[in-house]
């Protein structure tokens, strides 16, 4: 059963996918802005998990550790870098993500090395299904994520808080007449997408143990084209894009002659459908007043 | 001028000197009806009002006739061609000109540049990408004379003072006043008004009725408004419609139109 | 009079500033001052510069965000290089050179091209995804490539061009590139393109052909990324794709934005010194800590950014007009204003997602309400 191997594997690294791009998705929808440091702060949540367990920490300790450390660092990130440019054009900010993006990666080069330090989360071994080794790892990402994912979504739908965020993600001016603090949902919002990074950080670094400063920088990058692809600004659309992405990514490294570029495969699929669908695959059209 | 309620039979084929004619032109988003069963007749040289209360539907039909959104029914022509479902390139080169409710400048360029980005498009400014790369001698005859004619332009509206100004500098009315002239630059067969007055005081006002009268008598154009200012359009339309939730209320001279009752109801709400 | 003598300076400047350089560096090279350190450095620096400038057509003047300019370069590197390989022992150096650099910025202004297609129909943040998803597409499929062919993970092994003559051609080809540039700009074209970038929705009912302009612009940008990618084939002596991905990209838009938006003196400026400053400090500075100066430009840009683009400080900006930190210094004054430039809180939500649909409305589209009329009544 070769290919129930590939389709556990797809939905375990797709999951991950999944979260990392929740996290875009969710500051795209609130904030209108790519946020290109949001895979960075799966590497500084990653080095977070490498320093706890360097100092004997249990895995768990770990865990929360990066997770506070990633919530922080996104906060800050926020409040310094983006909230001044709040109403300003959306280049700027962009750049300026891309800024922090660079930022963030040279300092932790500049504190860790550059050679990959090798992260070992506890070894859960391998279980036997229909004669096909699947680490238990996968069925512990492919939980937990799905977990993570059901909380979130009746987070937005039945909280307070989550309906602010989705009156925010239609119209801040609006909402603010309203009485919501918009300036405090996207803080929010950033805290919940920089602690989902810390996990996916972890789910990664269980899945293969080596950290660099370049560990959150392709996977972001993909996590945003799932984004895109699911349609960005809708929490399924991230899932569902996440998903797809992992499938493929599985699939395709599966077979020798196209495994090499599986990156190549991911990201044509992102072009075929933002030209068929430019708002991707269950993104909302908006129109435009004229 | 004509001034009775002209109401052809649909489906005669527009001819002469009419020069929109839309024949049950309709749109709806989704369920809703935003513009239906329009019929338009504006002949050569008239000034045509649309008028309305908010959410009639006036801006809807401008981006129809513009070619922003495509028609869900009906159809209409520009001098007896159909340009229904065209791109708004193409519509604007066939001879539509509009300006924007809210205003659309280039904000970036000196008001003279922006009417000369109007001037595009002109036969007697015609220069190739590759012209103006290798600067050959047509490209600085071209420069030379798209910056005369948009003097000349600017004159009307009365903006050749400012005319290096950035645009986004001038005051509100002046804005306006560029976007008309920016539109009148591509020599367009209609013109098309999305409430020139906003915004604008009495004298301003009184002034922009002076201009589009005279933009009308010189440069050979038929112009569409929609406007609020109801003394504005009584005072300068040959012709108005009424709108009211996309469908026509009453259509014929500004001061039977005003007067029907159903008008006045739809205004007033009673 | 005045006047008119401030607005061709403004458009000479550039040459003047590359011609002094290249006319300057010559001469030193043929009296024998100049070591091969110093080459290998303004073969750099102009490369650099002829990305900048390239790259500069796109985001300052199209207001589109590519983030996928190394990719063009990578196209033109392996091309461009191939056709050095294969043509310099049968026709000499100078042909190939020529026919080189021909055959990379051809192929590289094919894929432009490629690439503006879906940004007619894309824009903002998705074009930038795009384009980073183009660049690293570009770079997977030469690294994967027969080994034969592109040399696989080695990279390209491409000849050197003598080093005495590679940086002369190098200049030459900037100025070329702002010739071509500027006669662009300084166009109806120009104006069409600076119209694009100032509001999409206005210059179309202008009648100007987007479509067209937007290839145009694309084509000749990444036809002089693929040119600046030859030269680099030549200077470098092996092509390898790992050089090229999106950090490539994002280090040629980092020039970019330091220089100002749409102002390309601004851009060559911060090119040269990014690139020489890169260079000097990777003496000084050895292993991990080489990295520091990417701690520098990060900072630098943010603050850049920021101080130029905050809503919060444009009360600051206006009273104390310092000029941005790499811009020349000038004084604000209306009458010579040109549209090169542009400030972007004056640019409209060009890049804003919402807008990406404006290009295709249907009007089946699930109905939003629209915002009041404002006015009377």
């Amino acid at each position: 059963m070769e290919y129930l191997k590939i389709v556990i594997d797809g939905l375990s690294i797709g999951s991950t996918y999944a979260m990392i791009a929740l996290g875009y998705t969710m500051v795209y929808g609130i904030a209108k802005m790519l946020n290109f440091a949001h895979g960075d702060v799966i590497m500084a949540g990653g080095y977070a998990m490498y320093v706890t367990l360097f100092l004997h920490a249990p895995w768990y300790v770990a865990l929360a550790a990066a997770v506070i450390f990633c919530t922080v660092l996104g906060i800050t990130v926020e409040k310094v870098a983006y909230k001044p440019l709040r109403g300003a054009s959306p280049l700027a900010v962009l750049i300026t993500a891309i800024g922090v993006s660079s930022l963030l990666q040279s300092l932790a080069q500049i504190i860790f090395g550059s050679a990959p330090k090798m992260v070992g989360i506890a070894d859960l071994g391998n279980v036997t299904i229909a004669g096909e080794n699947i680490p238990i790892s996968t069925f512990v990402t492919l939980g937990c994520s799905t977990v993570i994912m059901l909380v979130l979504t009746l987070f937005v739908k039945f909280t307070r808080t989550g309906r602010a965020m989705i009156a925010v993600s239609e119209d801040r001016d609006a909402a603010q007449l309203m009485g919501v603090d918009s300036n405090k949902i996207i803080t929010i919002t950033f805290a919940i997408g920089s602690a989902l990074a810390a996990f996916a950080a972890f789910f990664m670094l269980m899945k293969s143990p080596s950290l660099t400063n370049a560990f959150g920088a392709m996977p972001g990058i993909k996590a945003f084209t799932a984004a895109v692809i699911g349609g960005i600004g809708s929490i399924p659309g991230a899932m569902l894009g996440g998903i797809l992405m992992g499938v493929v990514e599985a699939v395709a490294l599966k077979f020798p002659l196209i495994a090499p570029y599986t990156d190549a495969i991911e990201f044509l699929i992102l072009i075929v459908i933002l030209l068929v669908r430019p708002t991707g695959l269950i993104g909302k059209k908006r129109r435009e007043k004229v | 001028m004509a001034r009775n309620k002209t109401v052809e039979a649909s489906g005669t084929v527009p001819s002469g000197d009419v020069v929109l004619k839309t024949e049950n032109l309709g749109i709806s988003f989704g369920g809703l009806k935003a513009v239906q069963n329009l019929d338009l007749t504006i002949k050569k040289g008239q000034l045509y009002g649309l008028v309305g209360p908010n959410g009639a539907g006036k801006t809807t039909v401008f981006n129809m006739l513009t070619g922003v959104y495509k028609p869900t029914t009906g159809r209409f022509y520009l001098c007896g061609e159909n340009l229904t479902g065209k791109g708004q390139e193409t519509i604007n080169h066939k001879g539509i000109a509009r300006t924007f409710q809210n205003i659309r400048l280039f904000n970036n360029m000196t008001v003279i540049r922006n009417v000369m980005v109007g001037l595009h498009n002109q036969p007697e400014f015609k220069c190739g990408v590759f012209t103006s790369m290798f600067r050959l001698p047509r490209h600085f005859k071209v420069e030379k004379a798209m910056r005369e004619r948009a003097k000349e332009i600017l004159r009307i509206v009365g903006l050749e003072e400012e005319r290096n100004l950035l645009s986004c500098n001038l005051p509100y009315g002046k804005q306006r006043k560029l976007e008309i002239a920016r539109a009148l630059a591509t020599n367009p067969k209609l013109l098309c008004l999305d409430e020139p007055a906003a915004g604008m005081n009495p004298n301003e006002t009184a002034d922009l009725m002076r201009i589009v009268r005279r933009i009308r008598d010189e440069y050979d154009v038929t112009i569409l408004l929609i406007e609020h200012d109801m003394k504005f359009v009584s005072g300068l339309c040959d012709e108005i419609t009424v709108l009211n939730f996309g469908t026509v209320l009453a259509q014929g001279s500004p001061d039977v139109a005003l007067n029907d009752p159903e008008v006045i109801k739809a205004y007033i709400g009673g | 009079m005045s006047k008119l003598k401030s607005i061709k300076w403004k458009h000479y400047v550039n040459y003047i500033l590359v011609g002094i350089a290249a006319v300057v560096f010559t001469a030193l090279s043929f009296a024998g001052e100049l070591n091969s350190s110093t080459l290998v450095l303004l073969e750099k620096v102009t490369i650099a510069v002829m990305l900048a400038v390239s790259l500069s057509l796109v985001v300052g003047f199209l207001g589109e965000l590519s983030l996928g300019h190394a990719g063009f370069m990578c196209v033109g590197a392996y091309l461009g290089g191939k056709a050095a390989v294969l043509l310099q022992p049968s026709l000499g150096e100078w042909p190939a050179l020529v026919i080189s650099l021909l055959v990379g910025g051809a192929v590289a202004a094919v894929f432009g091209v490629i690439i503006g297609l879906p940004a007619l129909r894309l824009r903002g943040d998705y074009l930038a995804i795009v384009t980073l998803a183009f660049g690293e597409i570009v770079r997977t499929v030469f690294m994967n490539a027969d080994e034969d062919l592109f040399g696989g993970t080695l990279g390209l092994s491409t000849p050197r061009f003598d080093k005495h003559y590679l940086f002369i051609i190098a200049f030459v080809l900037v100025l070329l590139c702002l010739w071509v540039s500027q006669n662009i700009i300084r166009s109806k074209h120009g104006r069409a393109i600076t119209a694009i970038r100032d509001n999409e929705i206005a210059a179309k009912a202008t009648g100007i052909n987007v479509t067209k302009y937007k290839l145009v612009v694309f084509t000749v940008s990444s036809f002089f990324a693929g040119i600046a990618g030859v030269l680099y084939s030549y200077s470098n002596t092996t092509v390898q794709s790992d050089v090229f991905d999106y950090n490539y990209s994002i280090a040629i838009l980092v020039m970019v934005v330091l220089g100002g938006m749409g102002n390309l003196t601004g851009s060559i400026i911060a090119a040269t010194v990014i690139i020489s400053a890169q260079v000097f400090l990777q003496t000084g500075l050895t292993g991990d800590l080489a990295v520091l100066q990417n701690v520098v430009y990060a900072l630098i840009t943010i603050v850049v950014v920021i101080y130029n683009n905050a809503p919060s400080l444009k009360g600051f900006r206006d009273k104390y007009n310092l000029g941005n930190l790499v811009k020349k210094f000038r004084k604000p004054d209306p009458a010579s204003v040109h549209d090169d430039e542009a400030k972007w809180d004056r640019v409209p939500t060009k890049i804003d997602m919402d807008e990406v649909l404006s290009t295709d409305i249907q009007p089946s589209s699930p109905f939003t309400p629209d915002k009041p009329d404002k006015g009377a009544n």
